[in-house]
């Protein structure tokens, strides 16, 4: 609002490759979750360019970039955004609806992703009759539905206590390595950071002030 | 998304706000019930008059006439058609009559006949118009339940007297604005009773005058010889079978006449009419020519067909449609009218669409933003509050309709209950047509696609990262 333009983000450049599992980290305002609005097309910038695949994201249109988050992203959020009015498997199987899958097909992929996640036997609540942790599920099992080639996490444990968090983190790290998603997750907690993430990018004030790889702590559950 | 996807998921959101949109549909349903009663009672109403038009039987009969006294009224110049010269025009007589009914959807075509004439009842002489009519008459508004019966058969020697006619013979005529006498009362002194008709009768041959019938006795001999033929002043005894209460001003043809005679012994009479004298030059023998023929036609619908057949025979036609043209116009006029105050409902009720709608966008501004960031399209957005508006206009629409008879119901019934306190017959003047039902819908329908097109433009611009971080 106003006049005064404020650079979210300021010359970042930033490669990912796919498979990999990078943490955007930095304090509220750094500018990490706009980076993580541009890679999911929910943004778009005004000078530069996002280059996911070969697409250019700044090129695409707006009914385009509907398309790719649909087909190509999954994203899951800090305060899970499952659509209240729905049950479960209704929220799951919605990005199916707008992919415009038969009713059929669409009720057996909610159940195969709710069977992944480990809530087959909620599949008919509302989510506000499940805790955090639960819903939060959910909402990994909607990004996953469309099968997406990248997962977007804000904040993902941002809402739950600690022991939740290391439950979603752990299937978020479950899909990184045996679906092969590419996983972008921006956390302010660099604990969480150095225990999954295979990366780690730094910003301040719109910058990105350091990348560094990282030998996550738990990986091959021998911690 | 597909339109199963899209009603299923707007129905939802119209639960999920049951109370206002609720409100907002019953909206829709008086404004579609407003416009329902009134383009029904348009309807009705004209159902009603064009009713009392075609029992009159005027509606389905085409007038044929020669075609000289056509061109007499101009009508030729109208029409643009070529007239035959009267010389080759055809007579209009027995064989005409006959190839005019044969014609395709004509069901029958009879012979006018009127003349003047006298009738006596009680030794006082009436002077007044006698017509003829045919059995189908029967089935006639006029006739259908008046006091006594119709004709015994078309040949019986019975008269059917017009209400003021019956007046005047009992001497009861009313003062101006007076209370009229009832049918009834009329009818029980004069059923039964005997009149002479005299009049007088077009002999074939100017001498001997024919030979006196048995039902004709009498026959004077002041024979006014003709060219061809000679006049002779003849009577007939007639029975009194019915009173008919018609209003002989606002009729046409047949029934403008305050005495009716049965067509065959109308025939037999060989009354000397006008159209002789004119014909008499052409009239072949002792064939009828005709002044006139009405002809019936199946269906109202098919009179142009059948006018125009009988045109290409060459004869002068007119028919009652002609004239009943403004009537309809009138309608279309009341119509239009009550449609748009109807319509004023409904246009109010698509401005609280707008606002529900628009609050549904700040309500849900989240929802639209989780949606869009999942994978739906502007176009998804867009068509979803399209569904809400669409499915707001269906159900108000079938409800309103609903309430729209309902009201012609209670306002029709009440109506009956007033009309059967002043002993006047109910009437049925409210008509929901079932494409009034369907127009309606669809009007509903469209009215709140239309009012959901602002709402959903706005909700498929929405912005998805700002909605997020809506709280």
């Amino acid at each position: 609002m106003g006049e005064t333009v404020i650079r979210a983000v300021d010359g970042v450049s930033l490669q990912v490759r796919a498979g990999e599992f990078v943490a955007l980290l930095g304090s509220s305002g750094s500018g990490k979750s706009s980076v993580l609005n541009l890679i999911a097309g929910l943004d778009r910038p005004t000078s530069g360019n996002v280059v996911v695949g070969d697409r250019d994201l700044a090129k695409l249109t707006r009914e385009e970039l509907a398309k790719y988050r649909l087909r190509v992203v999954g994203m899951v959020f800090q305060s899970f955004n499952l659509i209240a009015s729905m049950t479960l498997a209704e929220n799951v199987e919605l990005p199916l609806r707008f992919a415009e899958v038969d009713r059929g097909q669409r009720q057996n992929q909610a159940r195969e992703a709710l069977e992944r996640v480990g809530l087959r036997a909620r599949m008919d609540h509302r989510p506000s009759e499940l805790s955090g942790g639960e819903q939060q599920r959910a909402a990994l099992a909607r990004a996953l539905i469309n099968r997406p080639q990248l997962l977007l996490a804000d904040e993902p444990t941002g809402n739950l206590d600690s022991h939740t968090g290391t439950e979603i983190m752990e299937m978020v790290r479950q899909f990184n390595r045996e679906l092969g998603m590419t996983v972008v997750m921006v956390t302010h907690e660099r604990a969480l950071a150095e225990r999954y993430a295979q990366r780690m990018v730094f910003l301040a004030d719109g910058k990105l002030i350091d990348d560094r790889p990282n030998t996550p702590t738990l990986d091959g559950g021998r911690f | 998304m597909k339109i199963p996807d899209l009603t299923e998921l707007a129905l939802r959101n119209l639960r999920e706000s049951l109370l206002r949109n609720s409100l907002t549909t019953i909206g829709i349903s008086v404004g579609v019930a407003s416009l329902v009663a009134m383009l029904s009672l348009g309807i009705g109403l004209q159902q009603l008059a064009s009713r009392r038009l075609v029992k009159s039987g005027l509606f389905d009969t085409v007038m044929v006439t020669s075609h000289r006294d056509m061109r007499a009224m101009g009508r030729e110049r109208d029409e643009g058609r070529s007239v035959p010269n009267p010389g080759e025009s055809r007579l209009l007589d027995e064989p005409a009559r006959v190839e005019i009914e044969h014609l395709p959807n004509v069901v029958e075509a009879y012979p006018d006949i009127r003349f003047s004439t006298e009738l006596r009842y009680e030794d006082t002489p009436h002077l007044t118009m006698v017509s003829a009519l045919p059995e189908s008459a029967k089935s006639n508004d006029a006739f259908e339940g008046m006091p006594g019966s119709f004709f015994s058969s078309d040949t019986a020697p019975e008269v059917i007297l017009q209400r003021t006619f019956a007046e005047e013979l009992l001497g009861k005529t009313p003062p101006r604005g007076g209370e009229e006498p009832n049918v009834a009362d009329l009818a029980k002194p004069l059923l039964g009773k005997e009149l002479t008709l005299r009049y007088a009768q077009r002999a074939t041959s100017p001498t001997p005058p024919s030979p006196p019938r048995a039902d004709a006795p009498s026959s004077s001999d002041s024979n006014l010889a003709g060219a061809a033929y000679s006049v002779v002043s003849r009577e007939q005894k007639v029975k009194v079978v019915g009173i008919a209460d018609l209003d002989p001003e606002s009729m046409r043809g047949p029934t403008r006449a305050r005495v009716f005679l049965p067509l065959k012994l109308a025939e037999s009479l060989h009354v000397m009419q006008l159209t002789d004298l004119r014909e008499i030059s052409r009239a072949a023998s002792d064939q009828p020519v005709y002044s006139s023929i009405s002809v019936r036609v199946k269906n109202p619908a098919r009179i142009q067909i059948v006018e125009d057949a009988i045109k290409k025979m060459g004869f002068g036609t007119f028919s009652i449609l002609d004239a009943t043209r403004s009537l309809r116009q009138f309608f279309a006029v009341l119509d239009l009218f009550l449609g748009i105050f109807g319509s004023l409902a409904l246009a109010v009720a698509s401005i609280g669409i707008v606002n529900t709608l628009v609050m549904a966008i700040l309500e849900r501004r989240r929802e639209i933003g989780i949606m869009k960031a999942i994978g739906a399209s502007d176009g998804d957005v867009k068509k979803l509050f399209f569904a809400e508006a669409g499915a707001m206009g269906i159900l108000g629409g079938i409800v309103g309709v609903a309430l729209g008879w309902s009201i012609g119901q209670v306002i029709n019934l009440g109506t009956n209950v007033y009309l059967k306190r002043q002993s006047l017959p109910p009437e049925h003047f409210w008509a929901v047509p079932w494409w009034l039902v369907a127009t309606a819908i669809g009007f509903a329908f469209i009215v709140s696609l239309v009012s959901g097109l602002y709402p959903a433009g706005r909700a498929a611009r929405l912005d998805p990262v700002q909605a997020l971080r809506y709280e």
